[in-house]
């Protein structure tokens, strides 16, 4: 009795039909009105059993306690700085978050962090005003020095580190670049001046061609090519 | 607004750049595409690498300023819309703006590119005024070259509307086959100064990492026609002589495209 309307990975748009009937159920970025089933953004679909969803092809980021993301340093306050993450919301990072030594009282916080240093952080807090608490203290999260850092659409994020990271090892293979992927849609590459261009290169090209399947193969092609 | 200024600067020093082209090189594509909009009088959209520009020109009859009874006008303005970076807001042109059309303009005029007198129709009374708009669609750097050559390929492009004799209105949806009387195409090149060396075409972070600037604009024969300064840093007089002589051999690159504009 109950129908779908849409093939997988069909592009959908706002308040487009995807299901009639109550034996399927509204996934990520859908909704359903009575008995239909609605898109809420422009993207693609996904089936799978009773589920259905939709993968934005653009959008904004929103902060996700767990993700990891790149940020600049916007100001400094009195136990604390203020971090730009690259939304619409601005995010802290208190002094006990962002080193494992003891700080004193009195030490002058912009000779740890300045304001536009770039940092990889961890987000540890996101209140339902979306206040955003991030932290330093793992393992990898650091201040930037060196290198460039590329911004691109963050919902094609997944898509630039592939299944179980595939995408981003071939390319830090290829390159010989240290990659860090921030889900707000920073990247960090370091490498060679040739090495980095090429994986900024590469990176652009994943963002363009998202949403075409055998993209692992075409990135290695090119970088094959490119060298 | 990600700016990489450090490793712009130490690539620099190592003779690199960060799009690995070599400092005299122009973003490719270079594209001119004219006549994009049917409501002006002439329409060009020029694109170098991933800055867009459009600009378009519109005709009108006015009468002449008093000290130049005998001559037509030009006017250029630019707006640097919102959506072309985020650092343009909404509102009253910036003094970013502001510079641009004077730039574009100072170019254009100094260079005695239209001949104003053969816009002239009646001493005193009547003279045709050509107004120029640029807007940024676009701005990856390097406005001010792609705003001259928009400029150039939009009056390049435009052909009077049609006039009534009988009541002097202009009828803007008949074109005459006439074009502007264009005598010269004086084409800007902007070369940037970045720890001491000079980089042409520079991308916004090249851009925001540059101590100085200098726009020449130079026609066909070589003589240049306005020069603009910008920045805070200096340039030395061996420096100058290098960036003209860089202007020169440019401005030919570009001029082969900016002909390339056919006009039926």
């Amino acid at each position: 009795m109950s129908e779908i309307l849409i093939e997988e990975r069909k592009i959908v748009v706002p308040g487009e039909v995807l299901a009639i009937g109550l034996d399927y159920v509204p996934g990520e970025n859908t909704y359903r009105e009575e008995d239909k089933i609605f898109s809420k953004v422009l993207g693609l679909a996904a089936v799978s059993g009773r589920v259905i969803k939709i993968t934005p092809l653009a959008g904004p980021y929103m902060p996700k306690v767990g993700d990891k993301i790149i940020g600049r340093i916007t100001d400094i306050a009195f136990s604390g700085w203020r971090v730009d993450t690259n939304t619409a919301y601005s995010a802290m990072l208190n002094v006990k978050d962002a080193t494992t030594r003891f700080i004193k009282k009195e030490e002058d916080l912009s000779k740890i962090l300045a304001i536009d240093d770039y940092i990889i952080v961890d987000i540890i807090n996101v209140t339902s005003q979306r206040l955003i608490d991030v932290s330093m203290r793992e393992l990898g999260l650091k201040k930037i020095q060196g290198g460039r850092i590329i911004e691109i659409n963050s919902q094609k994020v997944p898509r630039v580190i592939g299944k179980k990271a595939s995408m981003i090892t071939l390319i830090k293979e290829k390159t010989g670049c240290e990659i860090t992927v921030g889900q707000n849609g920073l990247i960090w590459i370091l490498g060679s001046p040739e090495g980095e261009a090429a994986a900024e290169r590469a990176i652009k090209m994943i963002e363009e061609k998202s949403h075409l399947s055998g993209l692992t193969e075409q990135v290695e092609a090119f970088l094959r090519g490119g060298r | 607004m990600i700016t990489n200024t450090k490793t712009v600067k130490e690539l620099v020093l190592q003779n690199k750049r960060l799009d690995m082209r070599t400092f005299t090189e122009y973003r490719q594509p270079i594209e001119i595409e004219t006549n994009i909009s049917w409501t002006a009088e002439g329409s060009a959209k020029v694109t170098i690498g991933k800055t867009v520009v459009m600009a378009g020109v519109k005709l009108s009859l006015e009468k002449p300023y008093n000290d130049t009874p005998d001559e037509g006008g030009i006017m250029i303005n630019a707006e640097l819309l919102p959506l072309s970076s985020s650092e343009y807001e909404p509102g009253p042109p910036g003094i970013k703006a502001v510079e641009l059309a004077r730039v574009t303009d100072r170019g254009i005029r100094e260079a005695k590119a239209i001949d104003l007198k053969a816009l002239c129709i009646e001493p005193g009374e009547k003279a045709w005024f050509v107004t120029v708009d640029i807007i940024s669609i676009n701005d990856a750097g390097n406005l001010f070259d792609v705003a001259n050559l928009a400029t150039l390929a939009a009056l390049k492009a435009a052909k009077f509307p049609v006039v009534n004799q009988e009541t002097g209105s202009i009828d803007y949806k008949q074109k005459t086959g006439r074009s502007l009387p264009l005598t010269k195409e004086p084409i800007s090149v902007t070369v940037y100064k970045i720890k001491g060396k000079l980089l042409l075409d520079p991308t916004m972070e090249e851009e925001k990492s540059a101590e100085a600037r200098l726009t020449v604009s130079i026609d066909k024969k070589g003589t240049i026609s306005a020069l603009q300064k910008g920045g805070e840093g200096t340039l030395t007089i061996a420096e100058v002589g290098t960036i003209i002589d860089l202007t020169h051999e440019k401005a030919e690159e570009l001029r082969v495209v900016l002909e390339r504009v056919v006009v039926s």
